[in-house]
């Protein structure tokens, strides 16, 4: 026989049958690449990329180098300890200059502006100016404003004028550089992000909670109730998840304030008096309770999914062994809806963290999460990269969350429907 | 057979010659309207203002010449929209409505376009030219003024005993003979100047006292004494309707609305003109979008419209030869000056918002502000 234990497998054709699995196999994947293709395109163009470009943004920095080059390159010799020579602020004016012609200081006016109030107008009142400048320029800049007078300014322009900055991950975190260099935390009357962050945290997790609890009878309910009345549960349950976010949400403004439909109730029957109505929006608990009423449904699914496919009779058996209603549950069925409760747990909380409309609207200031101030850097103070550097370091806890859930609990062990 | 494929190969490129020869024919046409015709989108604040703005020079200006005028609400982002459009490489508004504080900023980055007024605008019926016309000082290198508009504080007067209605901004922070919640825009400003003025400063000493760190302590301690009865407003039309649901006794609003709301809708509101904060309001052109809306910005500022503006809503025009032609409310007939910011006895104590102090330290301020909103 010719088939010694040494000699390949061949196919009809004479090809190595390794060979031909091997091209087989990679045809197949090709096919599959084709086919998920466009999304793969979809997905890297309308997600990663954005992504990348907000990472991007939240450590770029090329105002001062851009606007000032002549400035920076003359600054490299300087000691920094006294204020600049002739040359530098010579260099200044004609930077200014160039910049008032090509219409672009006022970038890089805000950008300093953000490290030392007064920047703004130094730099542009001074590019206004300029036409009546004459040399000698340090004497003649010092006098059409104060601030480069100031070591401070020329200590902030050279640290600036790197192309990547860390001015803005320490702003997201209340720190700052002092003009020296050294890196402190911000004055007590400027702190806000960190207890914004923290706010948003609990906060989640309490909503997390609350939907839990409330969710948990729900969906049992829904998994052990006879077909048609779980399907008027579902039907409610389905609603106001069909309805609009904010309609949901400007009907609790409706409810809950303070001249709303469970205050005049209320009062109404003399539960609470006129004068002493009850503050339940506008702050802290009117997120809690819109939000909750929002994501319940996402807790409800995927519990009753998972409940579904819990056979009653496993319960029987628990309870015809000997075991107490309770200790059943316990023992029995409550271990079975642990891939239930994470899979809502975990999708609730992260839905949660990045809320951003409801909280805006019934949230008062107490209520607001750091969600707000992205939005609010984003559109008001147009601080780009604050807004991008507070959004990534949410991007990472949030990654960070599921890889511990990852870990704890197994994400192959979640099931969303 | 093969024939038979080249036939129909060359009857295919005869069709499809004829149909890109009626594309050409319609974009021909299409262009030949759109010269005479063209989409303006148009950016403005909402509400009461973008109506006023309808009825006085959008409605006139496309029955005259059949240009159809978009209105976007979204000046209270305009400097950020421009940004964004201006860096995506994909500029949609043909003209903003913004604050000249903005228009300054967006000025010096190149966003909108620097106007020669003189030639751009028209002059007044009397011949003077436009740069004398406008009120002092109001036209910026980029900017043309509309309005002159004022921050205001408002009160709902079924709130208060008839004997007993507030007056001045200190009443707004005296929560004993005046309680009840207030409504307040969320931001620094406004909020300090009035503070300090119901500390006891000056009207024309806000700014001076502000420009140090113990004015600006003071003006935080002021506000602190009535923090936990604010509720912080963010949108121009939520003070009228805070106030008309009584939620609230006391807003600061754009007086343009609560006039609005007076009038229109017969709410029970009165002005404390005490402290207005005054300010203007008006057009800039994005980069690259002079050529379009030269001849509508031209017309929406001329003198007549600018009058008849001040028809449908109490904003001051910014004309010297259009205040003159102030007169009565359009639909209802009455008399409109006395609604004025720029009204004498309204005026006495009024703050011109100082847009330079603004400019230098809104970053920090706004910082400041909400992190003590936030205690």
């Amino acid at each position: 026989m010719s088939d010694s234990p040494s000699a390949p497998l061949t196919t009809a054709d004479g090809v190595p049958l390794k060979v031909s699995l091997r091209r087989a196999s990679r045809r197949m994947k090709l096919k599959a690449l084709l086919l998920v293709s466009p999304l793969l395109a979809f997905l890297i163009i309308a997600f990663v990329m954005p992504i990348f470009d907000m990472l991007w943004r939240s450590v770029d920095n090329p105002e001062v180098s851009n606007a000032l080059p002549r400035t920076v390159a003359a600054l490299e010799h300087w000691d920094g300890a006294s204020l600049p020579d002739e040359p530098v602020y010579a260099a200044l004016a004609q930077d200014l200059k160039t910049g008032q012609e090509a219409r672009n200081l006022g970038l890089v006016s805000s950008r300093l502006n953000y490290e030392k109030s007064g920047m703004r107008s130094a730099m542009m009142g001074t590019a206004r100016r300029l036409s009546r400048i004459e040399p000698p320029y340090k004497a003649a800049l010092i006098d059409a404003n104060d601030a480069w007078g100031e070591l401070d300014t020329w200590q902030l322009i050279e640290r600036e004028s790197s192309p990547y900055t860390l001015s803005y991950y320490l702003a997201a975190v209340d720190l700052q550089y002092t003009p020296a260099g050294e890196i402190v935390e911000v004055p007590d009357y400027l702190q806000i992000h960190l207890a914004l962050f923290w706010r948003t945290f609990w906060m989640s997790g309490l909503i997390t909670l609350l939907t839990l609890v409330l969710g948990y009878p729900i969906a049992f309910l829904l998994a052990n109730l006879p077909a048609r009345r779980a399907n008027l549960l579902m039907i409610l349950v389905l609603l106001p998840f069909w309805t609009s976010l904010l309609v949901r949400t400007t009907t609790w403004i409706a409810i809950l304030q303070s001249q709303g439909v469970l205050n005049d109730m209320m009062v109404a029957l003399g539960v609470v008096a006129d004068e002493a109505r009850w503050q339940m929006i506008h702050n802290k608990t009117g997120t809690i309770i819109a939000m909750t009423h929002i994501l319940l449904p996402f807790m409800i699914l995927p519990l009753y999914s998972v409940m579904k496919t819990i056979p009653p009779s496993y319960m029987r058996a628990a309870r015809s062994l000997g075991g107490k209603p309770f200790l059943s549950f316990r023992r029995v069925y409550f271990p079975l809806t642990i891939p239930g409760i994470a899979a809502g747990g975990i999708l609730v909380f992260i839905l949660s963290i990045g809320y951003y409309i409801t909280p805006a609207l019934v949230g008062g200031q107490s209520g607001r999460f750091i969600t707000n101030y992205i939005a609010y850097h984003m559109q008001t103070s147009l601080n780009w990269g604050l807004a991008a550097a507070i959004a990534s370091i949410l991007l990472a806890v949030v990654i960070v969350f599921y890889m511990v859930f990852n870990r704890l609990i197994g994400v192959d062990k979640v099931k969303l429907g | 057979m093969y024939n038979v494929m080249k036939q129909a190969a060359g009857r295919r490129s005869v069709g499809i010659k004829r149909a890109s020869l009626t594309l050409v024919g319609l974009s021909a046409l299409a262009a030949a309207v759109s010269a005479q015709a063209e989409t303006l989108n148009i950016v403005s604040w909402g509400g009461a203002y973008s109506e006023s703005q309808q009825k006085a020079y959008h409605e006139p200006w496309m029955e005259k010449t059949g240009d159809e005028i978009v209105n976007i609400d979204r000046s209270a982002n305009g400097l950020a929209g421009l940004r964004a459009q201006t860096q995506a490489g994909n500029v949609t508004w043909d003209l903003v409505d913004m604050l000249p504080s903005d228009a300054l900023i967006a000025c010096a980055e190149g966003l909108i376009e620097p106007l020669d007024h003189d030639a751009l605008l028209s002059a007044a019926p009397d011949g003077t030219p436009a740069t004398e016309d406008f009120l002092a000082g109001s036209l910026g290198e980029c900017f043309v003024p509309s309005i002159v508009y004022s921050n205001i504080v408002a009160f709902n007067t079924e709130m208060f005993p008839e004997d007993k209605q507030p007056s001045t901004i200190a009443d707004v922070f005296d929560l004993e003979n005046f309680p009840g919640k207030r409504t307040l825009m969320r931001k620094p400003i406004n909020n300090l100047e009035w503070a300090l003025v119901a500390d006891g400063v000056a009207p024309e000493d806000v700014y001076d006292v502000l420009d140090t760190e113990e004015g600006v302590q003071r003006a935080f301690a002021k506000l602190d004494t009535i923090k936990d009865q604010v509720i912080w407003w963010q949108e121009g039309a939520q003070p009228p309707q805070l106030l008309a649901d009584e939620e609230v006794a006391f807003g600061s609003a754009y007086n343009g609305r609560i006039f609005n709301a007076m009038l229109s809708e017969g709410q029970p509101f009165e002005i404390i003109w005490d402290a207005q904060v005054f300010e203007l309001d008006g057009w800039v052109v994005p980069y690259g979008k002079l050529d379009k809306v030269k001849d509508y910005l031209t017309f929406a500022t001329d003198t007549q419209r600018l009058a008849d503006q001040a028809r449908y809503i109490s904003y001051g025009p910014a004309r010297k030869s259009s205040s003159n032609m102030v007169s009565t409310h359009a639909e209802t007939g009455i008399e409109m000056t006395p609604h004025m910011p720029t009204f004498p006895p309204n005026f006495a104590t009024a703050i011109p918002k100082n847009d330079e102090f603004w400019a230098d330290n809104n970053d920090e301020l706004s910082r400041r502000f909400d992190a003590w909103l936030a205690m």
